[in-house]
C-alpha cells in the first residue's frame, strides 16, 4: 500500500514533465501525495485513469480544505482553498491523492465529470461546502444544504453552532420559498415531460416514504411503471458531522462517529481512530486490537442482520424484520454487557478501547456464536430460498465489476459483481490479517447476489468472533503512548510537569502532531475513512469523512433504469445504505 | 319474523367476525413473529377491537380538496355494499340463509366484479399519483383473477347440478368436492387472494413501494370501510371456499351446523393471516404472468376434464 515504492509520482513527473508542476508531500498515511496545477489536474487524472500501467480507476473521494486559518503549513504552494482528489487502483492495490491550490478571488476548477461520472457529486459537494465552482459541471446546485442557505458551512469563516446566528424565524414567506424550492422542475434536470406518445409521470418517492429508510427523496420518472430516470435528492439527514469535527477536541468527537453509519456502532470509531492513531503514531497493544477487531465484526452482524429483515420487508414479507431485529437484540445485550451501551457505545479511544472486558464476556459471545448459525439456516429457508424472494431479486439492478468500480462502489456491493476486494484483505488493519476468514463473493451482481453475500460475510465473521474468543491475548487494553494515558494521578501531587501535562491532557485532551492521514477500513456497508488534517492543535482541521453510501446512492438512477417501482424496492433495499451514513 | 332474525344474525355474524379479525389477525401475526401484538385493552386484549373502532370513528374525516369529492365518498361504500350483498346468499346453516337464491355462485362473481369498482373509483378520486397507480394494478389483477375465480367454480357446479350454494352444500353429503375438485380449489384459492389483495398479492397497496396504494388519501370511517371491506372480503372467500369445496354447515350432528361451517371459515380465515406472515410479495407483471400462463389453463383443463368425466362416465 505504501506508495511512492510504486515510483507512481515518478511516472507521472516523467509524463508531465515540469510544466504540471508537481510537488510531492510527505503525508503520514504514506499514500503517495502531489500537487499540481488547476490546468492540468483533469488531464493528469484522466492518464492514471486510463494509461497508466495498474490504471487508477476507482474516484476513492473528492474533497476540499479551507486552508485559510491554518497555524502550521506544510510543503505546500500557497492557496486558500485545496482541492482534494483521492484515486484508488485495485490493482496495484495502491492510492494516489492529488492536490490543487486555488485562490480565494478565483476558485474555480476544471469537473471531473468528464472522466468519471461519479465525481458529479462530490462536486456539487464541495461547491456546496465550500463554494468552488467545478466549470462545465452538468448541473453544479447545493447537494446537502437547503437551496436556500446563504453561505458554504464548510469554509472557517462559516459558523458551526446555531447560536452563533440569529434565531430561526420561519415567516410566511421563507415557507413559501422553501416550498417552492422543493418543487420539481424535470426541466432543471435535463428530464423532458413527455415522449412521442406519451407523458411522463414524475413520482415524488420521500422524503418520507415507507421504502426510502429514511429521510430521502426520489423522484422517479416512470413510463407506466417503467423507470425512465431517477433524481435522488439527499441532504435531508444532513447534520454537518465534518463541520463537529472541527470544532470537537480529538477525543470528544468519538460519540459523533457513532452516529454516522448508526447501524455500525463501534465499527465508525475504528475508522476515525485508525487515522488518529496513524497521524499520532500511536501503536496500539494487542489485546485492544483483538477486542475492536471483535466488537467491530459483532456490528457487522448486527448491521446485516437489519439489512436482512429490512430488505425482507421492502418486498412485502412481513416477518423476517422481527426475527433479525430480535437477533439483534442478542448482540446488543452483549454489546450492553461490554460497553454500557446499544447501538453507540462510543467505546474505542485513542490508543485502544475505554476499560477491559467484564468478567464473563466469554460466555455470553460463545452462546452468541453458538446460537446464531442455526438461526442463519433458517433465514436462508425463510428468505433467501423463497422463491417470490428469488423472482424479485435475480436479474435486478444489476452491474458488472467495472461499472461498480467506476461509480466508486466498494463492500459487499462489489463483492456481489464478483471483484475480490475486501480492505480486511487487501489493507489489514487492527491485526485482522492474523484471523483466518473467507470473502464471498458473488457472480452476477443482481441484488440476488448481493444478499447471498451479505449472509455469507455473518457467518464470516462469526468465524472471526470464535477466534477473538479463543485466542483473546492477554495485556493491556490500552496503549501507554503519552497522549492516550494521563500520567498518573499519585505522581502529580509531587512534580510540577506531570501536573501540567495530566491538566492539558485532561482539559484540552492530546494535541495530535500535524499532517495528514486516512485510513480506510471494511465497514459494514463498504469503505468508510476519515480523512483528517492535523495542523497540530488540540482539534481537527480538516475532518472529511468518506462514507460508502454516498457514491452506492449516485449510482442507483444508473442501475434502476428500465425497471419497475417494486424493482427500485429490490434494488434500494439491496444496497443497504443508511441516511445518516450518506449526508453525514 | 323469523326471517328479520336471520338477516340481523348474517349481518352480526359477517361484521363482528369482520372486525374481530382486526384483533385476530394482529394476535396470530404476533404468536408467528415471536412477539406479543395487542394484549393490554380489555382480556386478552380482546377490548383492541373496540378502541379501534372508536378511533376510526373519531378520526377526522378529511376529503381532500383536489379529489373528486362525490366518487371519493361513494368508492368506499360500494365494497361494503357488494360484499355483505353476497353474504345473502351464503347459507350458514339449513335454513340459516337470507336468500337462498337458485343462482347465487352467479351473484356472488357478479358482486366480486362490482367490487372492483370501488377500489378504482377511490384510486382515481383521489387525484393522487400512488393512488392512481394502485388503481391501474388493481383493475389489471383483479378483472384478470376474476376470470379463473368463475372458471374454477364451475367444475363444482357442474358437479352439483346446480348455482345454488344450498344444493351444492347438500350435494356434498356424499364427500367434500375438495377431493374431485382439487385443481379447482388450488385456483380458487389463489384467485380469492388476488380478489382480496392480501398480501402476497396486495400489490394494488404494495405498502412499502405506494405507501397505502389506491386507499393512501382515505381518512377515519371511509379508510375504515376499506380496512373492513378487506376483512369481509377475507370472510367471504374463506366462506365460499368452505360451502363449495368442504361441505358448508356439514358435519357430525353433536354440534349445530352453523358452528361447523363458521369452524371452516375460521381455518381458511387463518390460512389467510398465516400467508401474510410468511410470503414476500411477487411483482406485477409476474402475478399476471402465473395468472394467465399457469392458473388460466389449469382452471380451463379442470373444466374439460371434469365435463368429459361427467358425460361419459
Amino acid at each position: 500500500m505504501s506508495s511512492d515504492n510504486s515510483g507512481i509520482s515518478d511516472v507521472l513527473i516523467e509524463r508531465f514533465g515540469s510544466r504540471a508542476g508537481f510537488v510531492r508531500q510527505e503525508t503520514k498515511d504514506g499514500i503517495t501525495t502531489l500537487w499540481t496545477e488547476r490546468e492540468f489536474i483533469v488531464p493528469v487524472l484522466k492518464y492514471l485513469k486510463t494509461e497508466v500501467p495498474g490504471p487508477f480507476k476507482m474516484l476513492y473521494d473528492l474533497t476540499a480544505i479551507d486552508e485559510r486559518a491554518r497555524e502550521s503549513n506544510p510543503v505546500q504552494p500557497g492557496g486558500d482553498f485545496t482541492v482534494v482528489y483521492h484515486l484508488t487502483s485495485l490493482d496495484r492495490n495502491e492510492d494516489i491523492r492529488l492536490k490543487v491550490p486555488l485562490k480565494e478571488n478565483d476558485l474555480a476548477i476544471p469537473t471531473l465529470t468528464g472522466v468519471w461520472e461519479s465525481a458529479n457529486w462530490y462536486e456539487r459537494e464541495v461547491f456546496d461546502m465550500f463554494g468552488i465552482r467545478f466549470d462545465g459541471h452538468p448541473r453544479l446546485a447545493r447537494i446537502l444544504m437547503p437551496e436556500s442557505w446563504k453561505g458554504h458551512p464548510l469554509r472557517k469563516d462559516h459558523h458551526a453552532r446555531a447560536t452563533e446566528q440569529d434565531p430561526f424565524v420561519l415567516t410566511e414567506q421563507k415557507r413559501d420559498l422553501e416550498d417552492e424550492n422543493l418543487r420539481f422542475k424535470p426541466e432543471d434536470h435535463g428530464l423532458a415531460r413527455s415522449a412521442e406518445d406519451s407523458d411522463f409521470m414524475f413520482l415524488n418517492i420521500g422524503p418520507q416514504h415507507t421504502g426510502t429508510h429514511g429521510l430521502l427523496r426520489l423522484v422517479v420518472q416512470l413510463n407506466g411503471e417503467d423507470i425512465v430516470n431517477i433524481v435522488p435528492e439527499i441532504g435531508f439527514h444532513h447534520r454537518g458531522a465534518e463541520k463537529m469535527g472541527e470544532r470537537q477536541s480529538w477525543h470528544t468527537f468519538i460519540p459523533y462517529t457513532d452516529r454516522i453509519d448508526y447501524l455500525g456502532g463501534v465499527m465508525n470509531n475504528l475508522a476515525y481512530l485508525l487515522s488518529v492513531e496513524k497521524l499520532a503514531g500511536i501503536e496500539v497493544p494487542d489485546r485492544a486490537m483483538v477486542i475492536r477487531v471483535m466488537m467491530s465484526e459483532l456490528f457487522r452482524i448486527a448491521s446485516h442482520l437489519v439489512w436482512l429483515g429490512t430488505f425482507a420487508q421492502d418486498l412485502g414479507q412481513l416477518s423476517p424484520v422481527f426475527y433479525t431485529f430480535n437477533d439483534r437484540e442478542r448482540i446488543f445485550d452483549i454489546v450492553i454487557a461490554i460497553t454500557g451501551a446499544r447501538m453507540h457505545p462510543s467505546w474505542f479511544r485513542i490508543g485502544g478501547v475505554a476499560h477491559d472486558l467484564p468478567d464473563g464476556w466469554q460466555k455470553l459471545m460463545q452462546d452468541f456464536v453458538n446460537y446464531l448459525p442455526a438461526r442463519l439456516r433458517e433465514f436462508d429457508k425463510v428468505i433467501i430460498k423463497n422463491r417470490i424472494f428469488k423472482a424479485r431479486t435475480v436479474g435486478i439492478g444489476v452491474y458488472t465489476a467495472e461499472e461498480a468500480i467506476e461509480w466508486g462502489l466498494t463492500g459487499s456491493g462489489l463483492r456481489a459483481a464478483g471483484y475480490d476486494w475486501d480492505y480486511r484483505k487487501k489493507r489489514p488493519y487492527s491485526g485482522i490479517d492474523r484471523f483466518d476468514f473467507d470473502i464471498p463473493l458473488g457472480k452476477n451482481g443482481d441484488c440476488y447476489d448481493r444478499a447471498v453475500v451479505r449472509m455469507e460475510e455473518m457467518r464470516q465473521s462469526l468465524r472471526i468472533i470464535q477466534q477473538c474468543i479463543d485466542n483473546m491475548p492477554a495485556g493491556h487494553y490500552k496503549s501507554d503512548h503519552p497522549l492516550v494515558i494521563p500520567p498518573r494521578k499519585e505522581k502529580t501531587m509531587t512534580d510540577i510537569e506531570t501536573l501540567i501535562t495530566h491538566f492539558v491532557g485532561v482539559s484540552w485532551g492530546p494535541v495530535i502532531p500535524a499532517g495528514e492521514a486516512m485510513v480506510p477500513i471494511e465497514a459494514a456497508k463498504g469503505s468508510n475513512g476519515y480523512y483528517l488534517v492535523s495542523d497540530g492543535s488540540t482539534s481537527s482541521y480538516r475532518s472529511r469523512i468518506r462514507t460508502p453510501s454516498f457514491p452506492h446512492m449516485q449510482m442507483l438512477p444508473f442501475i434502476s433504469r428500465g425497471y419497475t417501482i417494486p424493482d427500485l424496492l429490490s434494488i434500494l433495499g439491496a444496497m443497504d445504505f443508511v441516511l445518516a451514513d450518506l449526508d453525514r | 319474523m323469523n326471517y328479520l332474525w336471520i338477516i340481523l344474525g348474517v349481518i352480526f355474524i359477517a361484521l363482528s367476525i369482520a372486525a374481530g379479525l382486526i384483533w385476530v389477525e394482529r394476535r396470530l401475526l404476533s404468536v408467528w413473529q415471536d412477539r406479543l401484538g395487542p394484549n393490554r385493552v380489555g382480556p386478552f386484549g380482546l377490548a383492541q377491537v373496540i378502541a379501534d373502532t372508536l378511533k376510526l370513528f373519531f378520526k377526522e374525516d378529511w376529503v381532500p380538496p383536489f379529489s373528486d369529492k362525490v366518487v371519493f365518498t361513494i368508492a368506499p361504500g360500494i365494497l361494503m355494499v357488494t360484499i355483505l350483498l353476497t353474504f345473502a346468499v351464503i347459507p350458514f346453516g339449513p335454513e340459516f340463509c337470507v336468500f337462498d337464491s337458485n343462482i347465487g355462485v352467479l351473484f356472488f362473481l357478479g358482486n366480486s366484479s362490482l367490487g372492483v369498482y370501488s377500489i378504482v373509483l377511490g384510486g382515481w378520486a383521489s387525484n393522487n399519483k400512488y393512488s392512481l397507480i394502485g388503481a391501474m394494478r388493481a383493475s389489471a389483477q383483479m378483472l384478470t383473477y376474476e376470470v379463473f375465480m368463475g372458471l374454477s367454480l364451475m367444475g363444482v357446479v357442474m358437479m352439483a347440478d346446480t348455482f345454488s350454494f344450498s344444493e351444492i352444500v347438500e350435494a356434498q353429503r356424499g364427500g367434500w368436492f375438495i377431493l374431485p375438485q382439487f385443481l379447482g380449489f388450488v385456483v380458487f384459492f389463489i384467485a380469492g387472494i388476488a380478489e382480496t389483495h392480501r398480501l402476497p398479492f396486495d400489490i394494488p397497496e404494495a405498502e412499502g413501494e405506494l405507501i397505502a396504494g389506491y386507499h393512501s388519501e382515505y381518512s377515519g370511517m371511509k379508510f375504515g370501510m376499506f380496512f373492513v371491506g378487506e376483512y369481509l372480503g377475507i370472510t367471504l372467500i374463506s366462506a365460499i371456499i368452505a360451502t363449495m369445496f368442504f361441505g358448508g354447515w356439514l358435519g357430525p350432528s353433536f354440534l349445530p351446523p352453523v358452528f361447523w361451517f363458521l369452524l371452516k371459515t375460521f381455518i381458511f380465515i387463518g390460512v389467510f393471516i398465516l400467508l401474510r406472515a410468511s410470503l414476500p410479495r411477487p411483482r406485477y407483471d409476474q402475478l399476471m404472468k402465473l395468472g394467465w400462463k399457469l392458473l388460466f389453463p389449469i382452471a380451463l383443463l379442470n373444466l374439460l376434464v371434469t365435463g368429459a368425466i361427467l358425460i361419459f362416465l
